[in-house]
């Protein structure tokens, strides 16, 4: 019995998310005496493996062939439940990312696992393998017990935090079949907003809506992020007016996030929008009508109008770090 | 083209959320149910891909005859005829298994289902489908399109998209930007009502999790209002107080 994670690459290089699966998965180890390997698909420096020993790893399996150094769903699939029968590990950790939320259930079926997805404790040490996840778009959590005898836990970003255990890692190659039909997608144009903070991630948002009444006054919404190293995000009307981008809705129907600081401007707290960010740890609510229902679930608010509030916030923040 | 669209019966979305027996059930009374939000999206792009006689689109939902309204409202939306079958949904792993199980012989081109339902936010049952099919799954499309045998495909990803292709049998879960969700005219509900809703038995499997209990967030403590005129004082406060920038 042991404790395998994947280990999720962008360009070649591990995101703080992937620290923290890797900090998460050394704490279910330790809960069951057991060691941490890392699976690692794609081309990724040994420098660069060698960090995930910071967090707990004491094995990196590493699998570098051309084939898979872009994501392809299925075949990574089946790499990391290889990996799992070899290293015979009963527990299998991930991000929740969108690549994670798609091998996740895949893994899962491989496995005859029960899944814990949108994981944001530890498992319980009282003989069953129970874990809390999120569930209703955040206005619940479930206590979902895995009776499989293997199990698939996706963690969400933010709910577990990185956390250092200095370990030896050995890095060793893996080679695993590939099967010509888990090649069925190829991946033509992978397009990265370099300069902007990912949403489902950030530890920051900075969101706007209708209140903001038009795109042209989006300006300084993105200062105040960009200030703060934050991530945009915005209301469902504003995506559906196009003045943002889909990917930038959050809410019940849009994204679920969890960070540490989430300040909404001009957006009036409909239960819909809630349902996706209530699990923030610190809410900022400002709005110009005071019995706007954000300010119910908010730690800090302002009453006051967004045009005249933010630039002087932007002022502030740049005072502040001056 | 034949495809496939996976419907959850789903909680409004503006329904408050309860627990009743000590917190180990979902309080249903008074709650409103609806077709899942997302595969509502799935259930309105098969219907613009079928179009004009260019294919026929299934609805399929897994759960008790108390879901029969909400497939009605999937047909009178625009699906051509309806499966239900008939068990209480354990968990997206039983869901996705009923569903392979009837697919397997059915040679649906495309099998669509929402990004993740509304109430369990699982994002499982499609690629648990694609696994059961040993067929591609892709998860969180943004947008699909169809040229022929070759289907062309947005996905997200952190901070981006990936554009991809497939030939051949697919699974995908769909979000926002999809397609508009159509809502049903008087005709459609009209003919809902004489389209086929089979019923059919569900498999056996061996269970792999439960939800043994839930809870509700902690409330959160009063708002601290900083006035308009001091705005800058929040700052501060983020920065000595809540300790987040
Ligand atoms: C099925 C369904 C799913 C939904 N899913 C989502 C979802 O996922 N996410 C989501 O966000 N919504 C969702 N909604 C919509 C939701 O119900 C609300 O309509 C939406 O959240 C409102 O957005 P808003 O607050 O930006 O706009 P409004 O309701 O128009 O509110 C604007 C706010 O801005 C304030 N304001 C105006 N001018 C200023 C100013 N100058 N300075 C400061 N404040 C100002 C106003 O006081 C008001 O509170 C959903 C609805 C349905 C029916």
């Amino acid at each position: 019995m042991s404790v395998l994670v994947y280990v999720e690459q962008a360009e070649g290089k591990f995101k703080k998310s992937v620290f923290e699966a890797v900090s998460y998965a050394k704490a279910i180890a330790d809960q069951s005496s057991t060691n941490l390997t890392a699976i690692s698909i794609g081309d990724v420096a040994e420098s660069e493996l060698n960090e995930l020993g910071k967090y707990g790893a004491s094995k990196v399996l590493t699998v570098n062939v051309e084939q898979l150094k872009t994501f392809v769903n299925q075949a990574y699939a089946s790499i990391i439940a290889a990996a799992a029968e070899k290293e015979s590990a009963d527990v299998v950790v991930l991000s929740n990312s969108f690549s994670g939320k798609g091998l996740a259930p895949r893994i899962a079926v491989k496995l005859k696992a029960g899944l814990a997805d949108g994981a944001v404790e530890l498992p319980s040490t009282d003989g069953k393998f129970s874990i809390k996840k999120t569930a209703f778009s955040g206005k619940a959590f479930a206590i979902t017990e895995l009776t499989s005898a293997n199990k698939v836990i996706a963690l969400n970003p933010n709910a577990f935090g990185v956390k250092e255990n200095n370990t030896d890692v050995a890095i060793e190659n893996f080679t695993a079949d590939i099967k010509q039909s888990d090649l069925g997608t190829v991946i033509k144009e992978i397009v990265r907003a370099t300069d902007k903070v990912s949403l489902p991630d950030a530890e920051l948002v900075v969101s706007a809506g209708r209140g903001l009444k038009g795109p042209e006054n989006w300006g300084m919404i993105e200062e105040l992020a960009n200030l703060l190293g934050a991530a945009t995000a915005c209301s469902k009307p504003v995506s559906d007016a196009d003045w943002r981008p889909h990917s930038e809705h959050v809410g019940q129907t849009g994204i679920s996030i969890s960070p540490n600081l989430y300040i909404a401007i001009g957006i009036s707290g409909a239960i819909q929008h809630l349902a996706g960010v209530s699990s923030s740890k610190v809410i900022v609510v400002i709005n110009k009508d005071a019995e706007a229902p954000f300010f119910k679930v908010a730690d800090y608010g302002i009453v006051g109008d967004a045009f005249e509030i933010v630039p002087k916030l932007i002022e502030a923040l740049k005072a502040h770090k001056a | 083209m034949k495809i496939l669209v996976c419907i959850s019966n789903v909680p409004d979305t503006t329904t408050k959320i309860t627990f009743t027996n000590d917190n180990t059930e979902f309080n249903t009374a008074g709650v409103q149910y609806i077709v899942n939000p997302y595969d509502e999206i799935a259930l309105s792009k098969a219907i613009e891909l079928s179009e004009g006689g260019k294919g026929t689109v299934t609805v399929i939902n897994v759960g008790e005859a108390s879901n029969d309204p909400t497939i009605r409202k999937a047909l009178a939306i625009g699906a051509d005829d309806a499966v239900r079958v008939n068990a209480a949904p354990r968990d997206a792993y039983f869901v996705a298994k009923q569903i392979a199980e009837y697919a397997k012989d059915k040679d649906f081109e495309i099998i669509l289902t929402g990004r993740e339902s509304i109430d369990y936010n699982g994002n499982q049952v499609a690629a648990m489908i694609g696994e059961f099919l040993d067929i591609p799954s892709i998860s969180i499309i943004k947008k699909l399109e169809i040229n022929g045998d070759a289907a062309t495909i947005e996905r997200e990803i952190e901070g981006g998209k990936e554009v991809l292709t497939v030939n051949g049998q697919f699974v995908a879960s769909c979000a926002e930007g999809v397609a508009e969700p159509k809502i049903p005219n008087m005709r459609g509900i009209m003919s809902a009502r004489s389209k086929p809703l089979v019923v059919i038995d569900a498999v056996e499997i061996e269970a792999v999790s439960k939800v043994s209990k839930y809870e509700t967030p902690a409330p959160r403590g009063n708002v601290k209002l900083v006035q308009a005129d001091q705005s800058e004082q929040l700052i501060s406060l983020l920065h000595s107080e809540a300790k987040v920038i």
